[in-house]
């Protein structure tokens, strides 16, 4: 471990102060030499210690193993999986138990078993595979343009004061509004094609995503921008290597809203718009079960689309999320 | 001269001036240690070393490439580990991919640090973070190194550590460094020259040389240590009552 064969000679003070003082203590025999009999006991922390490099690289790394975390390994936790199993079940039950107590016709309050049937039906027909598909690759295109457009806007609204104060209440105004107020106008634009669903998704997800980002890049611990002035960043540098990944959290909030403003702007936008050269999706079989009367299908959509809902954000924001606050040392306590 | 300070004077919008009639000056390859009471404005002068923030009056005179910084807490970025936390300093300041790897090793090897490279911020323990703290501040390559109280929140064994660690650094790198604490021991150990910070307004009251007598002589050391509590004490008495 030790890669000088003669410490004394090694440390610079040592050798710039001849007469130098002794060991401070017992826990080290590097730094006196065997000639100085006088020497004094000196007090660490007025003078140097007299260390010997390599003890103090000995000493330093006793504190450091000391000091850190050993890993600790990964393991599946069944608890995760099986809880939210459990209580689907659970649900599944009563829903079950209210439907064979007979209080409502069955045709207006179907019961699990009827909407499976009527699942093997529309799986069968490959009309359940197609809205699915369609929709997810919609939101899924939609939500990824915006968070293009919006990411750069976002950037330059948090850095850039004027503009901030000129846009930021316009900005915060569109989230609130909802975003099917756009399909009408849509409509009227685009006709019945695939642009009016996705101007109606982008308008629901980017107002969203920037706010995220601007609220995230509002939370900045402002020493990081001085870490950043001091370093020697650019504007853009400071940008996109110091305010972008300081305001992850925040902003990876806002891309989740984004995506869930996409997904129901998508639904609202597929139940109005039906017809013309826009393709079957989960909103269009909504609304088709409502025309056909038929409670089965309007519940197979609406559990479609919550169990899309509900796998994006197992499978996809739910471990980004986790692997982001992890790696900062933010999770420590949560009940994630 | 690196650093000059002239007249230098500060105040927050139209509070009573935290900083008043400043005169320093450091030469190249000086440690000096800049000593003062909580709260006196100790800080505020570094961060306008650091061009952080603007004097009020006054002029001072530093590197036009500026300084390396190092923050009383480490402020590492938790996103990055701590090689990569040094390698966007070298980045910043335009040095090449590969080199970047290679000098980030050896910043590490530097502060004893070379096993530790792909832990992130939150993994280490305070006094590993100041010592990936300061060789990011060595990554930045000024001649002028400022510390604003990189030591503080530290036990004292890896306090005295870093300060055998630092001298050795300054020794070989030849930075000029100005250390700010409010220890007076802790000035005496490290610093060649001693500046004394009064409080409300801050301003240099008072200096004195360390010399290597007071390196290696416990007994000296003491009695300037000594001193220089007496004439802080006799600074801090002034704002009682
Ligand atoms: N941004 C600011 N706005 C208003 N007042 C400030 C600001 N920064 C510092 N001050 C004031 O300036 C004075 C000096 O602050 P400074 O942080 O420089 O002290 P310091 O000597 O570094 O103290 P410490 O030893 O506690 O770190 C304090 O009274 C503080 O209240
Ligand atoms: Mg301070």
């Amino acid at each position: 471990m030790r890669n000088n064969s003669s410490p004394v000679a090694d440390t610079p003070e040592a050798t710039e102060t001849p007469v130098s003082a002794g060991s401070t203590g017992g826990h080290n025999s590097a730094g006196s030499t065997g000639g100085h009999e006088e020497t004094r006991k000196v007090h660490a922390a007025l003078t140097r210690s007299s260390t010997g490099s390599a003890d103090l690289r000995e000493l330093e790394s006793g504190l450091d193993s000391l000091q850190s975390d050993a890993v600790r390994k990964a393991r599946v936790d069944w608890s995760r999986i099986l809880l939210p199993v459990a209580a689907v079940v659970v649900l599944i039950i009563i829903w079950q138990a209210y439907v064979s107590l007979g209080l409502k016709r069955r045709d207006l309050v179907p019961g699990p078993l009827d909407v499976a049937g009527q699942f093997g039906t529309l799986w069968a027909e490959g009309a359940l595979q197609e809205a699915v598909w369609t929709s997810l690759q919609r939101g899924l295109v939609g939500f990824l343009i915006s968070v293009a457009i919006a990411t750069p806007i976002g950037l330059l609204l948090a850095q850039v004061a004027p503009l901030r104060r000129a846009f930021g209440p316009l900005i915060s105004g569109l989230q609130v509004l909802p975003s099917v107020a756009w399909v009408p106008a849509a409509i009227i634009w685009f006709g019945l094609t695939d642009a009016t669903v996705y101007f109606v998704v982008f308008m629901g997800a980017i107002p969203s995503i920037i706010n995220g980002l601007i609220s995230g890049v509002d939370q900045i611990p402002p020493q990081y921008r001085s870490v950043g002035t001091v370093l020697g960043a650019s504007r853009l540098q400071m940008a996109v290597q110091i305010v972008l990944p300081a305001a992850l959290p925040g902003y990876l909030g806002g891309l989740k809203q984004g995506w869930a403003f996409s997904w129901r702007s998508l639904m609202a936008a597929e139940i109005i718009a039906v017809g013309g050269t826009i393709g079957f999706g989960l909103g269009s079989m909504l609304n088709q079960g409502r025309d056909l009367a038929d409670m089965t299908i309007v519940m197979s959509a609406i559990l479609l689309i919550l169990a899309v809902g509900i796998l994006i954000e197992l499978l996809v924001f739910g471990p980004i999320e986790k692997r982001l606050l992890q790696r900062r040392g933010l999770l420590a306590g949560s009940t994630r | 001269m690196p650093v000059v300070l002239e007249n230098l004077g500060k105040r927050f919008g139209d509070g009573a001036p935290v900083l008043d009639d400043v005169n320093a000056t450091i030469g190249k390859g000086e440690f000096v240690a800049l000593l003062g009471a909580s709260g006196c404005g100790k800080s505020t002068l570094l961060n306008i070393m650091a061009g952080l923030e603007v004097p009020t009056s006054g002029a001072l005179e530093v590197p036009s490439d500026g300084a390396a910084f190092m923050f009383q807490d480490a402020a590492l970025f938790p996103w990055l580990t701590a090689r990569e936390n040094i390698e966007l300093a070298l980045q910043l300041r335009g040095v090449g991919k590969a080199e970047r790897r290679i000098k980030a090793n050896e910043l590490l090897e530097l502060v004893h640090l070379a096993g530790a490279g792909d832990k992130r911020p939150h993994e280490l323990s305070g006094g590993m973070r100041q010592r990936v703290a300061l060789a990011r501040s060595l990554a930045q390559d000024r001649q002028l190194l400022l510390m604003d109280e990189p030591f503080a929140a530290l036990d004292a064994i890896t306090r005295d550590l870093l300060h055998d660690e630092l001298e050795r650094i300054w020794k070989e790198t030849g930075r000029t460094i100005v250390f700010v604490t409010h220890n007076v021991r802790e000035a005496v150990r490290l610093g060649q020259r001693v500046l004394l910070l009064s409080s409300r307004p801050g301003r240099v009251v008072q200096e004195w040389n360390v010399t290597e007598e007071h390196r290696t002589d416990a007994g000296l050391a003491g009695q300037l240590t000594g001193v220089i509590t007496a004439r802080l004490r006799e600074e801090i008495r002034r704002h009682a009552k």
